[in-house]
């Protein structure tokens, strides 16, 4: 790798472990200036590791990190930013109850006689906003009242006001909207004329091939490659990314009819969210959700499992209409739909509490006698789930956040098949877990629709919902707009119904994305 | 597009409803009152509402923060302890001792006069502000969450208040006690300005109760300025979302501490009214648990999130205010004391109610428990 025109940002031989996993392992790699460049692999590569190195997040155990030729040592976030790296993350770093301009000046407000001069702080955002191209946002509204693609503007903004000399983005444009996502691009364009050195991150290699000059492969936590622009072909680098052959990695589909619906949507809507929704999922079925985040799959999800009020439409289940009005009562079993949710560590899981706690919470109805648990009973529900899914523990009673992720997110799939549901909704359950984990799981999908279960997948991988599903429906602005199966379900038009677009307008999009 | 007006003021419901209860109530007090709307009964109104005001202003600060601070209540009895010995006003000075044990270790004297209360009342505000620094260094260094750090902060403020005060004492200049709990008229002739208070143009103010202006006058010069500087915004932005915070690059810590700070400033000025208006120190733990169990009441009425990051002090000024009118009317109506508090709890539902009524339009259910 040369170093001479990637001397902006330097790391040389920078390691870091998480307990016994390894996240980065001895990692030589630079950036330079006016160019953007692409940092690739699967979750779990070690590129989210990477930035928070770099963003002084977490520090490195072996390496060291040198920028503009000066050595640095970034002990909190704050240090780095001092040096000119402001990073975007994927996580959302805006205070909710915050104004948008209270937020957008948070780490240094203009100020009049020592306090913040509210009035230069509001047009300082609407000058920052209007740069990334959001003049529609008040800023003296509440965060927390933005829909996600504002706010994900909103940190754009906040960010390009740090006048950062590097710029992280972290999956920065996932739940953007593509008129934004054009915005981004432009504003990407200007500043590398400013000469920033950006870091990018995506997994969408459209964004990629518009975006990037150079790009640099992790895999398993080492830098493999990094190449310029155009050297390698999409197919390579997936290769490089995942280091074997695709076509082995998913259990086949059975060559069947199509069976009769288990679950049956019909004109769903909610708020402004969900607009005329219809769907079918047979018994033995897995029907993925597709689409670019933040479409409504999510709230989908949610709907259909009561926790949304107000939703209108008809659900029907084993051709009776139902309409749950909460969790409990969408996983009772006349029901029988069971959710997988978005966050294990918040949603999924009580972190503190056991393995065994986890596995039967949601199944003490069936566990119990009268108002006790049935301790017996439990412990041997617990031992046939860990079995099942074969989930590594050491004792059953430890705490479930000492399980590495892939673990965690078997010990609340297994919490919810302890309650046989009849329908599964799964929520991205495969984001941030092992290549090894994630085969275990559409393994045990297939075998769960075999066994009669109707599966509703969303994934944000696309190649994912091609290998495991038989039908995708692609969801764009709380709308299903395509429904792919068969020879059909490629990644050309998952992506295309994703932009609601025509599959021929996609090479023209990306093309005019790079001339901006 | 709502105007920034609408925007500010759907921000704002906390503290508009807050604003619109007590003044309906007031209303109903003064008119139901048989000397309603003169300036005598305005002037007891103050002087009962002034120190649990302030004691909801210091719960407030960490409150924004997420923190919950039990120790004001005790900081407050501490200071208003301390205060019962150095506020006396002798002409020739006040000699300060320590006495351990039978030893008495002199601390040399308090001069006499104005010069002396003044300083007095300056050393009783930094007492109570010390106090809430070493509640802010508990939490932040000491990595202990504040509701249990301070519950045991506030035992040992009690305990020195206890050891100051054995049984209630002490003495408060009376000139001090009659300039403070009037009207402003009366402050004017006490400490001989404005014409002894008899100056044409003063004659407007004068019926104005003296606590209300101190009230209003804390608020504008410290708690006005604390939230529109960094360190202010940082609070929030913790209450808020403290990850978010910190990747950020705010100072975290210093905020907390701050906010802690901030809050036994607050009680200690609530401590030191609290023993001028009863021209005495007394170390009385039910009392003091029960300031703290109201502030954090007060905090709720005027529209301050628990969970931090919305609301602000002058929202729990008029929490305050409306507790304490509530308990003006059990006097108007002549209720029996033994029937107090099971109406003073039923009214308390009933107020904190009223804020939770939005959660009734929440339409993501998952909303509710974030």
């Amino acid at each position: 790798m040369s170093q001479v025109d990637e001397n902006f940002l330097v790391l040389a031989g920078v390691s870091k472990r998480y307990g016994g996993v390894r996240a980065l392992e001895n990692v030589d790699f630079g950036c330079a200036r006016g160019k953007i460049h692409a940092v690739l692999g699967e979750n779990g590569a070690g590129k989210s590791t990477l930035i928070k190195i770099v963003a002084g997040v977490v520090q490195p155990d072996a390496g060291s990190i040198t920028l503009d030729g000066a050595p640095r040592h970034f002990n909190r976030p704050a240090a780095a930013t001092a040096a000119g790296i402001v990073c975007i993350f994927q996580e959302l770093s805006l205070m909710p109850d915050l104004s948008v301009a209270d937020n957008i000046s948070i780490s240094s407000p203009p100020r009049r006689f020592g306090l913040i001069d509210s009035r230069a702080q509001r047009r300082r955002a609407e000058a920052l906003l209007a740069e990334v191209g959001c003049e529609d946002v008040n800023p003296l509204v509440r965060v927390r009242d933005l829909p996600l693609s504002r706010r994900q503007m909103v940190e754009i903004a906040k960010a390009i006001g740090q006048k950062p000399k590097l710029l992280i983005l972290d999956e920065a444009t996932s739940a953007l909207t593509s008129a934004d996502v054009e915005k981004v691009y432009a504003l990407l364009a200007r500043l590398k004329a400013q000469n920033l050195a950006i870091l990018y991150i995506s997994h969408r290699m459209h964004e990629v091939e518009a975006l990037a000059d150079r790009a640099s492969v992790f895999r398993n936590g080492r830098h493999i490659e990094t190449f310029d622009k155009g050297a390698r072909s999409t197919a390579e680098i997936v290769q490089l990314m995942i280091g074997r052959d695709i076509a082995t990695q998913y259990p086949p589909k059975p060559k069947r009819p199509r069976p009769k619906p288990a679950l049956k949507i019909e004109n769903l809507g909610w708020e402004k969210r969900l607009e005329g929704i219809s769907l079918e999922v047979g018994a033995g079925e897995i029907v993925g959700l597709g689409g670019l985040d933040g479409q409504g799959q999510k709230t989908l999800l949610l709907a259909l499992f009561g926790v949304l009020r107000g939703v209108a439409g008809t659900i029907t289940v084993n051709g009776r209409q139902v309409r749950p009005s909460s969790p409990a009562a969408a996983k009772a079993p006349d029901i029988g739909i069971a959710l997988v949710p978005e966050d294990r560590k918040t949603e999924g899981l009580m972190l503190p509490m056991s393995i065994a706690d986890n596995l039967a919470i949601a199944s003490l109805n069936a566990l119990s006698n009268g108002p006790f648990v049935d301790v017996a009973k439990e412990r041997r529900a617990v031992e046939r789930a860990i079995a099942r899914l074969q989930i590594k523990v050491g004792s059953e009673s430890d705490a479930v956040s000492t399980l590495s992720g892939g673990n965690q997110q078997k010990v609340v799939i297994a919490k919810w098949l302890m309650t046989e549901p009849k329908i599964i909704l799964l929520n991205d359950p495969t984001r941030g877990i092992d290549v090894g984990t994630k085969q275990e799981l559409y393994r045990l999908m297939r075998e769960l629709a075999d066994q009669g279960a109707a599966i509703l997948f969303y994934s944000t991988d696309y190649d994912e919902l091609i290998g495991c599903c038989d039908r995708v429906a692609i969801m764009y602005d709380g709308r299903i707009v395509r429904e792919l199966s068969g020879a059909d379900l490629t990644e050309t038009n998952i992506v295309a119904s994703a932009l609601n677009i025509e599959a021929a307008g996609e090479q023209t999009r990306g093309s005019e994305a790079a001339h901006a | 597009m709502p105007s920034n007006l609408a925007i500010r003021l759907r921000q704002n419901v906390g503290l508009a409803t807050a604003i619109v209860l007590f003044c309906i109530v007031y209303l109903l007090y003064h008119l139901s009152h048989p000397k309603g709307f003169s300036s005598a009964v305005l002037v007891q109104n103050g002087d009962e509402v002034f120190t649990l005001a302030m004691v909801a202003m210091a719960q407030t600060v960490p409150v924004l923060a997420a923190g919950l601070d039990l120790s004001v209540g005790a900081l407050m009895t501490m200071v208003g302890c301390f205060a019962s010995y150095l506020l006396s006003g002798a002409a020739d000075g006040t000699p300060l001792s320590i006495d351990l044990a039978g030893t008495q270790i002199p601390l040399g004297t308090l001069p006499g006069g104005a010069l002396g209360i003044g300083l007095g009342a300056l050393i009783c505000i930094a007492i109570g502000t010390l106090a809430g620094l070493l509640n802010g260094l508990i939490v932040v260094y000491g990595r202990i969450q504040p509701i249990i750090a301070t519950l045991a902060t506030g035992a040992i403020y009690i305990g020195v208040a206890l050891f100051l005060r054995p049984q209630p004492g002490g003495k408060i200049d009376d000139d001090l006690n009659w300039a403070m709990t009037n009207s402003l008229g009366d402050f004017a002739s006490t400490v001989h300005i404005f014409d002894d208070g008899a100056a044409p143009w003063f004659a407007p103010f004068a019926w104005i109760p003296t606590p209300f202006v101190l009230l209003a006058l804390i608020a504008i010069v410290v708690w006005i300025p604390f939230r529109r500087s960094v360190v202010g915004r940082t609070v929030y932005a913790i209450g808020s979302a403290e990850g978010a915070a910190y990747m950020s690059g705010l100072d975290i810590n210093r905020a907390k501490i701050v906010a802690f700070t901030l809050a036994g400033f607050f009680a200690a000025c609530g401590g030191l009214f609290l023993a001028i208006q009863t021209s005495s120190g007394n170390a009385d733990l039910p009392q003091a648990g029960t300031y703290t169990l109201n502030s954090i009441a007060a905090v709720v009425i005027g529209g301050t999130s628990l969970l931090g990051g919305t609301g602000g002090a002058i929202g729990s000024i008029f929490g305050a205010l409306i507790l304490r009118v509530i308990s003006f009317f059990f006097r108007v109506f002549d209720i029996a004391p033994l029937l107090q508090p099971l109406f003073e709890g039923i009214i308390l539902l009933a107020a904190v109610s009223v804020g939770a009524l939005r959660m009734l339009r929440v339409k993501n259910t998952l909303e509710l428990f974030r």
